[in-house]
């Protein structure tokens, strides 16, 4: 009989992150860009919660409202500075930014 | 036997999820499955007895923050393709290639230990449900300094979002 452990959602979460990390490194829309980072805070957040039922404690459970937090603030802060970026060079690539090149 | 089936058909879409995430062109599409994503692992939430951070997973995340994602990707505009372009060269194939080998040493070691990730403790026998009650207990006594903390940050990106966005410029008067 087999049973659903922790390593099966650490396996979840590794798998997630590195999907997340993948999307990074090979998307060049800024927009995609943020959506892979959403991916790999929620591959910790799982790995938080995970961690939560493991050792019976409430503290990961805690922590994810933090990750959570900080999560929705970076996405405001980094979607007001993709609409600037846009309303001066009408697309959101990074590869197009060059204006901090010297 | 349940809770195989309970662990499988969340995770499976989790995945499903995340790869429409990076590989769809149209980015209509990629928040879709975003929230496919988020949806499913609020699934697996509940099922780790999380049943208060599910809910605030469904509401903040596939709610609030998805809302916003569809607003500035309505506004930047869906039908301008991405551009394809490397303007380094061979930039893909050497991200994906030194991933690809990354990735093959990280399974090679995990699944030669069988899927059996060092713990250091066994899990423990109770299960502690995650309802308000309790993380409200525990978030306004022991945590409740970095919980105020927290309030200034989001102070603090509300005011950069809005000097962000409102434009400066001197020509332009209103």
């Amino acid at each position: 009989m087999i049973e659903v452990s922790t390593d099966w959602y650490l396996t979840l979460a590794a798998i997630l992150f590195s999907i997340g990390f993948l999307g990074m490194m090979i998307r060049k829309n800024a927009l995609i860009m943020f959506m892979c980072i959403e991916l790999m805070l929620n591959s910790v957040n799982l790995t938080f919660i995970a961690a939560s039922r493991h050792f019976g404690t409430i503290e990961g459970q805690i922590s994810v409202f933090f990750v959570l937090v900080v999560a929705s603030a970076e996405v405001v802060v980094g979607l007001a500075i993709i609409v600037s970026i846009f309303k001066k060079q009408s697309s959101a690539s990074v590869d197009l930014l060059r204006t901090i090149r010297g | 036997m349940l809770d195989i089936v309970l662990f499988a058909v969340p995770a499976s879409l989790v995945i499903l999820g995340a790869l429409i995430v990076i590989f769809a062109k149209n980015p209509v599409h990629n928040s879709m499955g975003l929230v496919l994503t988020l949806a499913s692992l609020a699934v697996i939430y509940i099922t780790l007895n999380a049943t208060f951070v599910a809910m605030v997973q469904i509401l903040v995340y596939a709610g609030a923050v998805m809302t916003l994602f569809l607003f500035v990707i309505m506004m930047i505009g869906v039908d301008k393709p991405e551009q394809t372009r490397e303007e380094i060269k061979g930039q893909t194939l050497l991200v994906s290639g030194t991933l690809f080998i990354l990735i093959g040493i990280i399974s090679y070691v995990v699944i030669n230990s069988g899927f059996k990730w060092d713990l250091w403790f066994p899990p423990v026998d109770y299960s502690l449900e995650g309802t308000p009650n309790i993380i409200a207990g525990t978030l306004f006594t022991e945590w409740v300094l970095p919980f105020e903390v927290i309030s200034l940050l989001l102070i603090v990106a509300t005011a950069a979002a809005l000097a962000l966005a409102y434009d400066t410029k001197p020509g332009k008067k209103k």
